[in-house]
């Protein structure tokens, strides 16, 4: 990014607002990266704009010198649409939890997904409510113990990337709080995609629902349990890149890479919805035999920007029609004269 | 043919059919002639609550009222003169309402023993034919034979010809009441202009109603209602929705902002929807969202771009925005709220009229959530209230809620309307630079207590608002407990300070002294209106003063009151507006309630009048 362009620094991102998350907290990382990117992507600050519902993630407007709106439960999305609908200039950036975006904003989520509004959505999923101290959320795990589930919850947990994708999201990708350096490649992608793109970022919290990623994010289970996904490249994992995937018939399977060639593994497309459709599925609790949980960019897909086919239809009514003229209106199509 | 001629003040027609039978358009087409005629009108259609109901069935009957005369015609009319019915269901709804000697003009076709049954008369109960019908003048007219043999030649199967079956009516009517029918040869022709065979076939429909009228010698009267003393001026025919869409298309224009309108389909709220969608080339955005909530947060959304954001609903849609409403407080950006009231609670009554969210929206949020509230008193004042709906919001930065409701919003009335250059510019100013030395505050406020409008995109502006409890000037989260109490409190004066910027209360008719005063609010004032000049011209010592600014009240509104003996406040509700003035001035407001989802007729206020006045006759005598 030529630094011509840039009009600020990591550092100028830091407001003068005390950060509040709990020590430890994942959140600290994710604004890290956030912090540490932003500068690099060729955007005035001045056109950022973060909006946040509520929870612990939504706090995040608060701590970023930029444009902020922390707005109500679940709907930074809706107010995130009719911003960009009248402004489509700016940079938007959705900070959203598991429960704002997927409980009590379920609803704006997909539908933003389905215009394919250009914004950026950060999911951060903790699968727990944390900001009302550790009630379970949709994305917490069938059977878990919470506050609110002393008996084990029965719920069956949302697949955030195929809720995604089932709305016809245009941009579809995972990361993890504790990888800085794919976070922030992800953040990039998310950045640089034209839609609506979500980047779901497993999120740790560590008071009330601490190592729920444990396995995918430390160093001597990760390797075993993740697939770091890239464009043209086969899907290898393991321990010692000694594993890959092959595709048989829609079925996903483990193979060793001592007995098969990696020209038969399967090789990820980013543009393929069908196949991504897969991916977004290995979503097994893991074990030994399970398949890893795959980050990276799912699905990446160009398609017009609601934003935009509304200026374009604006514009065509206007050559259509003329511009409006306001006494042309008033009077109408039928007027009379009383003298 | 010899005919008496009769003059009329005024008239009041129901045009009632089924829902097919093109009613609405025969409703306004009289309307439209007779409004270039010179008189003055006020309607109101009544459409089934049923999208396709069944045919023939009371619950399928679609009606339009029409009150014309030589006057000020300030309602659709209480009691109808004349009963136009295409079926039998059409009479059994409205005859009720009809006048005593009033005029019944019936399609005996629409009386065949199928339609009887439909409308579940009896077996073999025929009311053209059982007497029951005594006292009324009744001319029966087989509408569809006349206007299948008008049509014989033309070509045009049974089903298509029947479809003018309405025209003839139209005729009828026209050649009743004098009138030319050069305006529905225009829009006829206008309207079917790709198909030459079916506006001669309408034309030829309509003159055979006329002719009938001419040569048949079932009536001998004919009724001539003159002109109305109008102001000069250009004027066109508007509904309440129509005026509404139009005056924040005004506001817009004038504040040179881009009019975004976030909603959702709901009755009786969707047609501001369709009006402003057809005018993008006004850079109208118009934004049907995915629900209620969305709707007003896109607004929202698009007020703190910069836009003008409205967002339009009916009673159930405004309570899911209730919190997405004080979060704009609390943000402090301009945001429009139009509520287009009907009967409720919860779905209630969805295409019938009511005044019933005036407490929903003046208190209706939760905490300490002022918000300002103004309300239309007629289908072109919508026009106004909503211009000044949005003034309000942009000058304050405060969400301001317009009421309407479906009995303005569906009515309609002739228009003196205005030019754009009559209209007030409203001033709107971004904030361009640092406010206090070399930072921004958000929340520094000016002399109205609005804050500065720093939309994104501005650089050394950045800031960041939200729904929490702000600090006073920087915006910042505070949880300080003497800050949250002057926050509440400078919300609150702002909000009140809105008093010094809107016009004093006046009398509408009467003395300012008068015993008796009617305060009324939004939708109820033509039927006041009415009811007090009748009053006024037997003599009696009443007035008349109509509230369109709810929140704030005018300044003057208390010392008005208390010029007046008895305060009389005559609402669609349960009671509400007297609940506000009793809280606020502590005067003795007695209260005329009708919660019938019907419009208040001039007799329901007459008789609480005289009731009062009868109750306090000693005091007033010893005065």
């Amino acid at each position: 990014m030529s630094t011509d362009i840039n009009n600020f620094t990591a550092k100028d991102l830091i407001t003068d607002q005390e950060v509040r998350w709990c020590p430890g907290c994942g959140d600290y990382s994710i604004l890290k990266q956030v912090q540490t990117v932003l500068p690099e992507l060729g955007l005035k600050r001045e056109d950022i704009v973060f909006i946040s519902g509520i929870g612990c993630s939504s706090r995040f407007p608060y701590y970023m010198e930029t444009y902020g709106m922390h707005s109500i439960h679940g709907r930074a999305t809706a107010i995130a649409s009719g911003l960009k609908s009248v402004r489509n200039d700016l940079s938007v950036w959705i900070i959203t939890g598991d429960g704002d975006s997927l409980s009590i904003g379920g609803n704006h989520f997909i539908h933003l997904l389905r215009r394919n509004f250009n914004v950026n959505i950060l999911l951060f999923n903790n699968e727990i409510y944390g900001l009302t101290k550790g009630q379970y959320s949709p994305t917490t795990q069938t059977g878990q113990v919470t506050k609110s589930s002393p008996y084990g919850a029965l719920d069956h947990a949302f697949n955030p990337a195929a809720l995604c994708l089932g709305a016809d999201a245009s941009f579809v990708a995972r990361s993890m709080d504790r990888d800085p350096l794919h976070l922030r490649q992800m953040l990039k992608r998310t950045h640089e995609h034209q839609g609506a793109a979500v980047l779901e970022i497993y999120q740790n919290c560590n008071v009330f629902n601490d190592g729920a990623f444990e396995v995918f994010t430390e160093k001597t289970t990760k390797k075993g349990n993740t697939l770091f996904v890239t464009h043209g490249e086969p899907l290898i994992f393991g321990e010692s890149n000694n594993k890959g995937i092959v595709l048989e018939g829609t079925t996903p399977r483990v193979v060793d890479l001592e007995n098969t060639s990696t020209n038969d593994l399967w090789i990820h497309d980013e543009q393929d919805r069908n196949k991504a459709n897969i991916l977004v599925r290995m979503f097994d609790n893991p074990s030994d035999d399970s398949l890893p949980r795959p980050f990276g960019v799912f699905y990446s897909e160009n398609r017009p920007c609601y934003e935009d086919l509304m200026i374009e239809q604006v514009e065509e009514v206007t050559n259509k029609f003329g511009k409006g003229n306001l006494d042309a209106l008033l009077r109408g199509k039928s007027v009379y004269e009383i003298k | 043919m010899n005919f008496s001629t009769e003059v009329k003040e005024d008239v009041t027609i129901m045009f009632a059919g089924d829902s097919g039978d093109g009613i609405q358009l025969t409703g306004a087409q009289f309307t439209d002639t007779t409004a270039l005629f010179g008189n003055d009108i006020s309607t109101f259609p009544n459409f089934p609550a049923e999208i396709r109901a069944p045919q023939g069935t009371v619950a399928g009957v679609s009606g339009f009222q029409l009150h014309f005369g030589s006057a000020k015609m300030n309602t659709p009319g209480d009691e109808l003169d004349v009963l136009v019915v295409m079926n039998a269901a059409a009479l059994k709804v409205n005859l009720k309402n009809l006048k005593k000697g009033g005029i019944i003009v019936a399609n005996t076709d629409g009386f065949d023993p199928k339609n009887l049954k439909l409308a579940k008369y009896p077996e073999g109960v025929n009311p053209l034919k059982n007497g029951s019908l005594e006292g009324f003048k009744v001319y029966e007219i087989d509408v569809t034979k006349h206007t299948k043999s008008a049509l014989q030649d033309s070509g045009l199967g049974t089903k298509e010809a029947e479809r003018s079956k309405n025209m003839f009516v139209l005729g009828f009517i026209y050649w009743m009441y004098n009138r030319n029918l050069d305006n529905t040869i225009k829009f006829i022709e206008e309207k079917f202009k790709k198909r030459p065979d079916i506006i001669e076939a309408n034309l030829k429909v309509l003159h055979a109603g006329f002719n009938f009228g001419e040569t048949s010698e079932a009536v001998g009267t004919r009724y001539e209602v003159k002109p109305a003393p109008m102001p000069k001026g250009m004027y066109r025919g508007i509904m309440g929705n129509q005026a509404t869409a139009l005056g924040l298309i005004a506001a817009a224009e004038k504040s040179g902002l881009n009019l975004f309108y976030g909603t959702y389909p709901i009755t009786p709220a969707s047609d501001i929807l369709h009006e402003l969608s057809k005018f993008k080339n006004f850079g109208v955005k118009t934004y049907q969202a995915e629900d209620e909530i969305a709707a007003v947060c896109a607004a929202i959304g698009a007020s703190f771009g910069g836009a003008l954001g409205v967002t339009g609903s009916s009673g159930p849609g405004i309570a899911l925005k209730t919190e997405a409403i004080g979060l704009a407080l609390m943000l402090e950006l301009p945001l429009v709220i139009v509520n287009v009231q009907r009967g409720g609670p919860s779905t209630g009554l969805p295409t019938k009229t009511e005044q019933a969210d005036l407490l929903q929206a003046v208190y209706g949020r939760n905490g300490e959530a002022p918000v300002a509230v103004v309300a239309a008193k007629t289908p072109s004042n919508c026009f106004d209230m909503v211009f000044e709906a949005c003034r309000l919001a942009l000058e304050f930065m405060t969400p301001v809620m317009f009421l309407s409701d479906g009995y303005i919003a569906n009515g309609a009335e002739p228009w003196r309307f205005p030019l754009a250059n009559d209209l007030k510019a409203i001033p709107v100013s971004f904030a361009k630079e640092k406010n206090q030395g070399d930072k921004f505050m958000p929340y520094l406020r000016d002399e109205k207590l609005a804050r500065p409008w720093a939309v994104p995109g501005v650089a050394g502006l950045e800031h960041r608002i939200g729904g929490i409890e702000k600090e006073d000037i920087t915006g910042n989260i505070s949880y300080d407990p003497d800050n949250h109490e002057k926050m509440v409190k400078t919300r609150a004066a702002k909000i009140a300070g809105i008093a010094s910027y809107i016009p004093l209360q006046t009398i509408d008719q009467g003395a300012e002294n008068a015993d008796v005063l009617l305060l009324g609010w939004g939708g109820t004032y033509g039927a006041l209106r009415n009811a007090v000049s009748e009053l006024l011209a037997e003599g009696l010592s009443v007035a008349h003063a109509h509230l369109t600014y709810l929140n704030p009240f005018p300044k003057n509104l208390e010392s008005l009151l208390r010029k007046h003996k008895y305060i009389l406040i005559p609402e669609l509700n349960n009671g509400q507006l007297v609940k506000i003035i009793r809280d606020k001035f502590l005067i003795d407001a007695q209260s005329l309630t009708k919660i019938q989802g019907l419009p208040f007729y001039t007799t329901d206020i007459k008789n609480a009048v005289y009731a009062i006045l009868k109750k306090h006759s000693e005091n007033l005598v010893c005065n």
